[in-house]
């Protein structure tokens, strides 16, 4: 694809998106269809994903659960369109995914891997809007922007790597948002920090998805997570994945660590899902 | 770096030759061997005949040489080893071609040169050149193919063009294995701007240390040598402490994922 034909797609996205918001809030943000994939060829094939179908509305934050090396990261790849599924296509905004979406941004679990060393934090999160050419001023503004939502302002001028893992993560949370997408889609974000920094990314990310009005899809195997964050959950099974159950959470936003995870709804809702996911 | 970590870098690097140096002082000192003269008088002649006669006549033309040849390796072959990432099939092509080169001794090849240039400063610089693009080359193609597979899936995820995956990712994340192979370079292009000069020259460094063996100026000849070990020390010093600045943060982020 050229340079010119992104930037012009570019635009016209964010026209029809500006202009006519109520036509598009009837169709779901994010649609997986019958989405299997399988691995290899002949008697070396292996199933990881059998058959996962769900929708995301806009603005619903999903947790995807399931046991570890359930697919679930081959069913992230899919939905971005990182990878093509084997059978059955996953839908945003209606379009048949083919390669990653403008409007797509994408955090994945290994920050230290994700972000790029040679550049400092601010040059990390201005990377998308400094591809779509966005002018050197402006771009610096929008970044700086996203640099404080996630809590970052003082850290602009350091490398990645002068950070503790928690920040890093706000780094590549950061550059995933600074374009505004309107899908964030994350796989196992807050699996390499320790227990403390987690609750602080959880209500951060809670926080960052209020203020810049983003659907978020996020992959967690900790069950905990997935009912603290999210509106629905999609619980996989073992692998190969299929849909075991689509349970909604009826706990009440905006979410507080203590009080949330005291609710005995939290608690019943734990149960359930431990159940639904170890049978 | 800070100032003492600077000077303790330096100094890290001076004390074996600072050593050597010394002990070759000493035990020269009261030879009366035509081959092995006192270190001091090697010393004295040196600065009679560098500062500037021969160093202007000699020691700047094989510089120049050495520089053309080597800046044109480097670009080359960052060029072509881009190419060659690009385009896989091309480079599967390439690989035993490329090989077979890079086992071949330059020095062997200046025959080749020879009739092909001319015994003037285009065959010197064609296999200065030579010599330095396979380093160059094939530590880029090797570079580039080790990009981490999550920055890749970084560069999909913004739909970079594929210039713009080079110079934004690839590019970046080879640089580290970029400039090693540039370093060798270096040593490699140093190696045939003296051969060269030994072979076919009536001017250059090379020529300078040959012609006063031949001629008995045993004395020169050991004056010859001594000015092209400093300068190729100085040149290498020169280039870690470029790549120290440039690689700044692959030294240190590497150093901090140790400590973690």
């Amino acid at each position: 694809m050229s340079l010119n034909q992104t930037r012009s797609e570019d635009t016209v996205d964010t026209n029809t998106e500006r202009e006519a918001p109520a036509a598009q809030a009837a169709v779901p943000v994010l649609q997986a269809r019958n989405i299997k994939k399988v691995y290899g060829k002949g008697s070396e094939a292996k199933t990881a994903v059998e058959d996962v179908s769900f929708e995301v509305a806009k603005g619903e934050f999903v947790c995807i659960v399931g046991p570890s090396g359930g697919g679930k990261t081959t069913l992230l790849r899919i939905l971005s369109g990182l990878m093509p599924a084997t059978e059955g296509e996953a839908l945003f905004e209606g379009a048949a995914v083919r390669s990653v979406p403008d409007r797509v941004s994408i955090v994945f679990q290994d920050y230290s891997r994700s972000l790029f060393p040679w550049l400092r934090v601010n040059k990390n999160v201005e990377l998308p809007l400094r591809v779509k050419k966005v002018p050197r001023v402006e771009r610096a503004k929008r970044a700086q922007e996203v640099i404080e939502a996630v809590g970052l302002a003082g850290s602009e001028r350091r490398y990645p790597w002068q950070l503790s893992g928690g920040m890093q993560q706000r780094v590549a949370i950061a550059r995933a948002l600074a374009h505004r997408p309107d899908l964030l889609l994350m796989d196992e974000p807050f699996a390499s920090v320790d227990a403390q920094t987690r609750f602080e990314l959880e209500d951060m990310i809670l926080r960052v998805r209020d203020e810049f009005d983003v659907t978020v899809v996020l992959i967690t195997h900790d069950i905990d997570e997935a009912v603290y964050l999210a509106d629905r959950i999609v619980v996989l099974s073992t692998s190969p994945s299929t849909v075991r159950e689509l349970v909604t959470v009826p706990l009440t936003n905006p979410r507080e660590q203590a009080a949330t995870r005291n609710d005995p709804e939290f608690a019943s809702l734990r149960t359930r899902l431990l159940g639904l996911v170890t049978r | 770096m800070t100032i003492p970590r600077r000077i303790l870098f330096v100094a890290s690097y001076l004390w074996l030759p600072v050593l050597l140096i010394t002990w070759w002082w000493i035990a020269s000192a009261s030879s009366t061997s035509t081959f092995f003269p006192p270190l001091s008088t090697i010393l004295s002649e040196t600065g009679r005949l560098w500062i500037f006669d021969h160093a202007v006549n000699d020691l700047v033309p094989s510089l120049f040489n050495l520089a053309i040849g080597y800046v044109l390796a480097v670009v080359v072959g960052i060029g072509l080893g881009s190419v060659l990432w690009r385009f896989r099939r091309a480079a599967v092509a390439a690989h035993p071609v490329v090989y077979f080169l890079y086992v071949l001794p330059a020095p062997a090849l200046l025959p080749v040169f020879m009739l092909a240039f001319g015994l003037g400063m285009t065959m010197k610089v064609a296999i200065v050149f030579l010599s330095c693009l396979w380093p160059v080359l094939l530590n880029t193609l090797d570079g580039m193919r080790a990009t981490d597979d999550i920055k890749l899936d970084v560069a999909k995820t913004l739909n970079l063009s594929v210039l713009q995956k080079l110079r934004i990712v690839v590019l970046p994340a080879a640089s580290p294995q970029i400039a090693a192979g540039m370093r060798t370079a270096l040593a490699f292009g140093i190696v045939l701007m003296v051969v060269s000069e030994m072979v076919a020259s009536t001017e250059g460094i090379g020529y300078f240390i040959l012609l006063s063996q031949q001629t008995f100026a045993v004395t020169n000849m050991w004056t010859g040598i001594l000015v092209l070990a400093i300068v190729g020390s100085l040149l290498n010093i020169l280039f870690v402490l470029g790549e120290r600045r440039v690689l700044k943060w692959h030294y240190q982020s590497t150093l901090m994922n140790n400590a973690r």
